[in-house]
């Protein structure tokens, strides 16, 4: 479809438009930087030794033998890097009363999980500072180690946190949320029908493709300490390791070059960017690292991890009366960046598009010694659609009524928006039976519905599953003032500026900082269309503090919703400020002036207009400006939303469950998305399908395993199975348009629709394919091995 | 990739091969396509004092007839295994197992004979050379000897060859007219191992299956014939229930192995399953 549109289409508003992607020549052709691009002279290269064990003490640590290995140029254990060894902050104690252990960047005494950062050697050769940790002497006394989430909990269980500090538990904190209508068992004493199910949503590793890196040089100009990683937030980064490093926060710059995935992996300081500062700071020279893949799936943080106990209330014609929520939620070792946060951001999501009287959300985080759990796309919210989309099929089936019939007695109905939720949200705008209707039609409900039925009449072993999944999510983090009730550290405002050179060139730099996201391409459609000028007559200028000094960089499907304010309107104040300009030069007021086609015109005489650029110019030689007006045509905003936005969609899945081997092979998949206002289509789409190839994989793929030991059994891509578009079919992608109205270009987010919406669809899907046969549920991932284990139980009647 | 120190060789004839491998005492290590040598060296789980890289040995490479068989050169790259018209006519159930190779990179680079005597459990090509009756030529010190696929691969990742002997060639006898075949691969995604695959030659004569060769791929720690189920399919009817009848045995024999994505009892269930396809299929019922 793209390749027959042009490239450029200067005589319309590039608005809406599905352009090309103004980064991808770059990144397709190799001809770009990578942050293990980096090449400085003097160089060293630090290779980590990390625990093998889960939970150890460490009895006999020396890394002196390494300093006589070749090409070494220092060794470090925590006791050689002292006051150095600074500690990886949590910005978000969401209870007063939280555990909040240290969480030292090389180990102390005791290692909490596999990949736990234990030494590290410096080497001017980076295989020689691999070969080189072999001669670390290293002794450790093992522990058992805290792995189940339940026995974590019990009196009497192994602590993962056991220092004089310690108060004695693995529970990091009890986070209580109930809901603005009446008491839950109040509700539930009027129900006719209560399902109750536990589901399990499985940790997740980001598996981004580009592995994590990180170049600390203290050989910037001026006495900058420059540092590129691989990171989705360097503006959060810079400050936070001026907090953990003690370096002045104005001699650190941070440079996120081109990134190649996050999916919230990188929204994090790690405690390899902190080592390597502190010793480039040591050492007075660059130091290196670039995590290898199997580094990468023990020490970059996972996703998920919930053991979600889900409790519905109903009469028996399908009415919602109230939902009760219990979380476990997996912390892991440590808490990371916002370890404990991420499953609270899911308990505003729990009722869904649903109406209903009750809720009450609680969760437990626990500690374990696992990998330390963070942001994964979606963060929270796909836990929380899963949950409420797989009981309402529950629901459904309990009460012998379609699935989405149940869906549309509940749902909030168009004109009852804003609707204020029982969660405490408002969601603005959502038209859920429009996007609805169109998915359904795509789909051919009805026909496939048939075709179920035929197969199950003759006993196909090939069975057909429909699953549903109706979900909104909250996206554009964040009002400032909302995180702060929730105890989050930070604001969640977002900045632009906008400069016109004197040559007509415009600078657009923006403080988010896209990996993959394609924001040079749609925050110039944004701009260009404001400022007139031509889509690549702006260049976007980001990730980068030295140029790019504000910002609150992108996750959360945030950048548009709240980045795109600030670039509106900076342009449109920059057009305030060059319209002064024109109307001295044009010898008017400025009311006589209208601003058309990259002109300022003088209305009712079409001779007398003044091109901007002509304007950026006179700004620039500054010759003849009226007084009072400063040199130079720039403006910025810095925006601090006013609300959050919620995209909405209809999800709907056909599988087919091959009975015999128990393998699903998913056949159609259709959805509609309602993310508001778009200003790029093409990226909109791209972003759908490749949440909806995340989703898929945590319904039928993904998922971390651990022995009881604590070792990660998942810890390649051979075991970790991310599925490729070999593995996928083509998705049916559509969208409907209701604008958003808590920002005034109507946007609401897509980043992480199609991971939230999903998964449930998949797993739904499977379920309703063996319903027959007695199954209420499948266990993610649905391996072909546990959907035919399942079925094997539902036959023995064991389910 | 961060691989400990290693010295490379490039011979370009299998008697400087020999030579070098020789000369590393027992240290040597072949890379034919490197896609299974690659992955180890990175992740330091061997660490030979010489890679000795065959790629370049003219002598390894291609297919040609011979006769009543086809010989197919060791380096000769799964690609072009799976393109050959020599192959296709005369071995197509070797054409078909290797193209569910991993992936269109893999296949430019791996090659047969790197498969072969990588003798990986869940790699495909060792269960077809066994089906087919293959034999394997390798070349040492001592000279050159023939071994017989059944005699060929010992454990997992175990071949009868010596420590100073390379493979050099696979001949599979042509099997003529009346036969069929298939390979039916259970993975779980596109570019996945095997969890279980079967190799499957049928002839078929006057409505009945007069002989099956079936090869089980990742159902012990080497292949394995399904010899029972080839016992019971000869002379049997050609229906789905007398295939389904004779595949019930299977796993009969099998040592399958638990893993991660499959657990041995469940391994057994699908080669059940799996071999009642591949034959059906390969039979054209």
């Amino acid at each position: 479809m793209t390749d027959t549109l042009p490239d450029k289409l200067e005589t319309l508003s590039p608005m809406g438009r599905p352009l090309r992607r103004k980064e991808d020549a770059r990144l397709l052709h190799g001809q770009t930087n990578w942050t293990d691009n980096i090449q400085l002279p003097g160089t060293v290269y630090m290779a980590i030794l990390r625990s093998p064990m889960a939970h150890a003490r460490i009895t006999h640590l020396d890394v002196t033998p390494a300093l006589s290995e070749p090409h070494v140029v220092a060794a470090y254990s925590a006791k050689e890097l002292g006051d150095l060894n600074g500690a990886v902050p949590c910005v978000w104690p969401v209870t007063d009363d939280m555990q909040a252990p240290a969480f030292p960047a090389l180990a102390v005494d005791k290692v909490r999980h596999v990949g736990d950062c234990v030494a590290v050697v410096l080497a001017t050769d980076r295989n020689a500072a691999y070969d080189a940790l072999d001669a670390i002497e290293i002794d450790y006394d093992q522990l058992p180690a805290v792995i189940d989430l339940e026995s974590a909990l019990q009196p009497g269980a192994t602590l993962v946190h056991d220092g004089a500090d310690s108060p004695g538990t693995n529970e990091c904190y009890t986070y209580h949320l109930p809901g603005t209508g009446i008491p839950y068992d109040e509700a539930k004493t009027k129900a006719d029908v209560v399902v109750k199910r536990r589901f399990i949503n499985q940790r997740l590793i980001p598996a981004f493709m580009e592995p994590r890196a990180v170049v600390a040089s203290p050989m910037g100009v001026s006495n900058e300490m420059t540092v590129w990683s691989s990171t989705q937030i360097p503006h959060i980064l810079r400050v936070l390791l001026a907090l953990v490093t003690g370096l002045p926060e104005n001699s650190l710059r941070i440079i996120a070059p081109d990134v190649g995935g996050g999916f919230g992996g990188k929204l994090q300081i790690y405690r390899e960017e902190i080592l390597a500062v502190q010793i480039a700071r040591q050492l007075g020279r660059p130091v290196k690292w670039t995590e290898t893949r199997s580094e990468n799936m023990v020490a970059t943080h996972h996703g998920r991890g919930q053991v979600q106990d889900i409790e519905i209330a109903a009469t028996k014609n399908g009415k919602l009366l109230g939902m009760k929520v219990n979380l476990l939620a997996d912390m892991g070792a440590y808490l990371q960046i916002i370890t404990p946060g991420t499953p609270l951001l899911g308990m505003f999501m729990y009722p869904g598009i649903y109406k209903m009287d009750a809720y009450d959300f609680n969760c437990i985080g626990v500690f374990t010694n696992k990998t330390p759990t963070d942001a994964y796309r979606g963060a929270g919210r796909p836990e929380s659609t899963y949950a409420m989309e797989r009981i309402m099929d529950e629901l459904a089936a309990e009460l012998n009524m379609d699935p989405m019939e149940l869906r549309k007695k509940n749902w909030i109905n168009h004109e009852d928006f804003p609707y204020a939720t029982i969660a405490g949200l408002v969601y603005d705008t959502g038209n859920y039976e429009a996007a609805t209707d169109k998915a359904m039609e795509m789909f051919d409900y009805d026909s496939l519905r048939a075709e179920q039925q035929r197969r199950r009449a003759s006993g196909d072993p090939v069975q057909l599953g429909i699953g549903i999944s109706t979900f909104t999510e909250m996206c554009g983090l964040a009002p400032s003032r909302t995180l702060g009730a929730l105890k989050y550290v930070a604001g969640g405002w977002e900045h632009c500026t906008i400069r016109m050179l004197p040559t007509g060139k415009v600078e657009l730099i923006t403080g988010t900082s896209p990996h993959g996201q394609g924001h040079e391409t749609a925050w110039s459609q944004i701009a260009a269309d404001i400022l007139g000028v031509g889509v690549d007559d702006i260049e976007v200028i980001h990730s980068d503090t030295g140029r790019a000094p504000y910002g609150m960089d992108t996750y959360g499907s945030r950048s548009l919703a709240v980045g795109g304010q600030a670039i509106k309107k900076a342009a449109e104040r920059l057009i305030e400020k060059a319209r002064v300009i024109a109307a001295h030069q044009l010898e008017c007021s400025v009311d006589d002036l209208e601003y058309v086609g990259g002109a300022f015109r003088v209305k009712g005489d079409a001779e007398k207009a003044q091109p901007l650029a002509a304007v950026a110019f006179e700004a620039f030689s500054a010759h003849n400006l009226p007084d009072g007006v400063e040199p130079t045509l720039q403006a910025e905003s810095t925006v601090d939303p006013q609300d959050f936005s919620y995209p909405h969609g209809t999800h709907l899945a056909a599988v087919e469950v091959d009975t015999e081997t128990g393998k699903t092979t998913l056949r159609t998949y259709v959805c509609v998305d309602d993310v508001g206002v778009q200003v790029n289509p093409m990226i909109v789409e791209g972003q759908v399908h490749g949440g909806l190839a995340q989703g898929i994989a945590q319904a039928m793929y993904e998922g971390v395993e651990y022995d009881e030991d604590g070792n990660l059994l998942t810890a390649s891509l051979a075991d970790y199975l991310v599925p490729s578009a070999a593995d996928l079919p083509s998705f049916t992608t559509s969208t409907t348009e209701t604008p958003s109205t808590t920002n005034p270009l109507g946007t609401k987010g897509v980043g992480e629709a199609g991971t939230i919406a999903s998964t449930p669809a998949i797993i739904n899907a499977i379920v309703d394919a063996l319903r027959p046969m007695g199954v209420t549920d499948v266990q993610m991932p649905a391996s072909p091995q546990r959907v035919w284990r399942t079925l094997q139980e539902a036959k023995g009647g064991n389910a | 990739m961060i691989p400990i120190a290693f010295d490379y060789v490039r011979p370009t004839t299998i008697p400087e091969a020999v030579a070098a491998l020789v000369a590393s005492g027992e240290d040597g290590k072949i890379l034919a396509g490197g896609q299974s040598l690659m992955p180890v060296l990175r992740l330091r789980m061997a660490a030979p004092s010489v890679v000795i890289d065959c790629s370049e040995i003219a002598d390894l490479q291609g297919v040609r007839d011979d006769g009543n068989s086809i010989v197919i050169g060791a380096g000769t790259t799964h690609h072009d295994v799976m393109n050959s018209p020599i192959v296709k006519e005369h071995s197509p159930l070797l054409a078909m197992a290797t193209a569910t190779v991993a992936d269109p990179a893999i296949r430019h680079r791996g090659t047969l004979g790197g498969a072969l005597a990588h003798a990986d459990p869940a790699g495909d090509l060792p269960a077809v050379a066994l089906a087919l009756d293959g034999v394997l030529s390798v070349t040492g010190p001592n000279g050159s000897r023939d071994i017989a696929a059944a005699d060929f691969f010992t454990d997992y990742f175990t071949t009868s060859m010596a420590e100073d002997e390379i493979l050099v060639s696979v001949t599979l006898p042509k099997l003529g007219a009346g036969w069929g075949y298939h390979y039916e691969k259970f993975q779980r995604t596109a570019q996945g191992w095997a969890i279980v695959g079967v190799a499957a030659a049928v002839h078929r004569s006057n409505g009945n299956i007069t002989a099956a060769r079936i090869g089980l791929t990742n159902m012990a720690p080497s292949p394995v014939r399904a010899s029972s189920v080839e016992t019971a399919l000869s002379g049997a009817d050609a229906t789905v229930k007398a295939v389904g009848d004779a595949a019930a045995s299977a796993a009969d024999g099998t040592r399958a192995t638990s893993d991660l994505h499959a657990a041995a009892d469940y391994r057994e269930h699908l080669a059940r399953v799996i071999t009642k396809r591949a034959v059906l299929t390969a039979g054209g019922i």
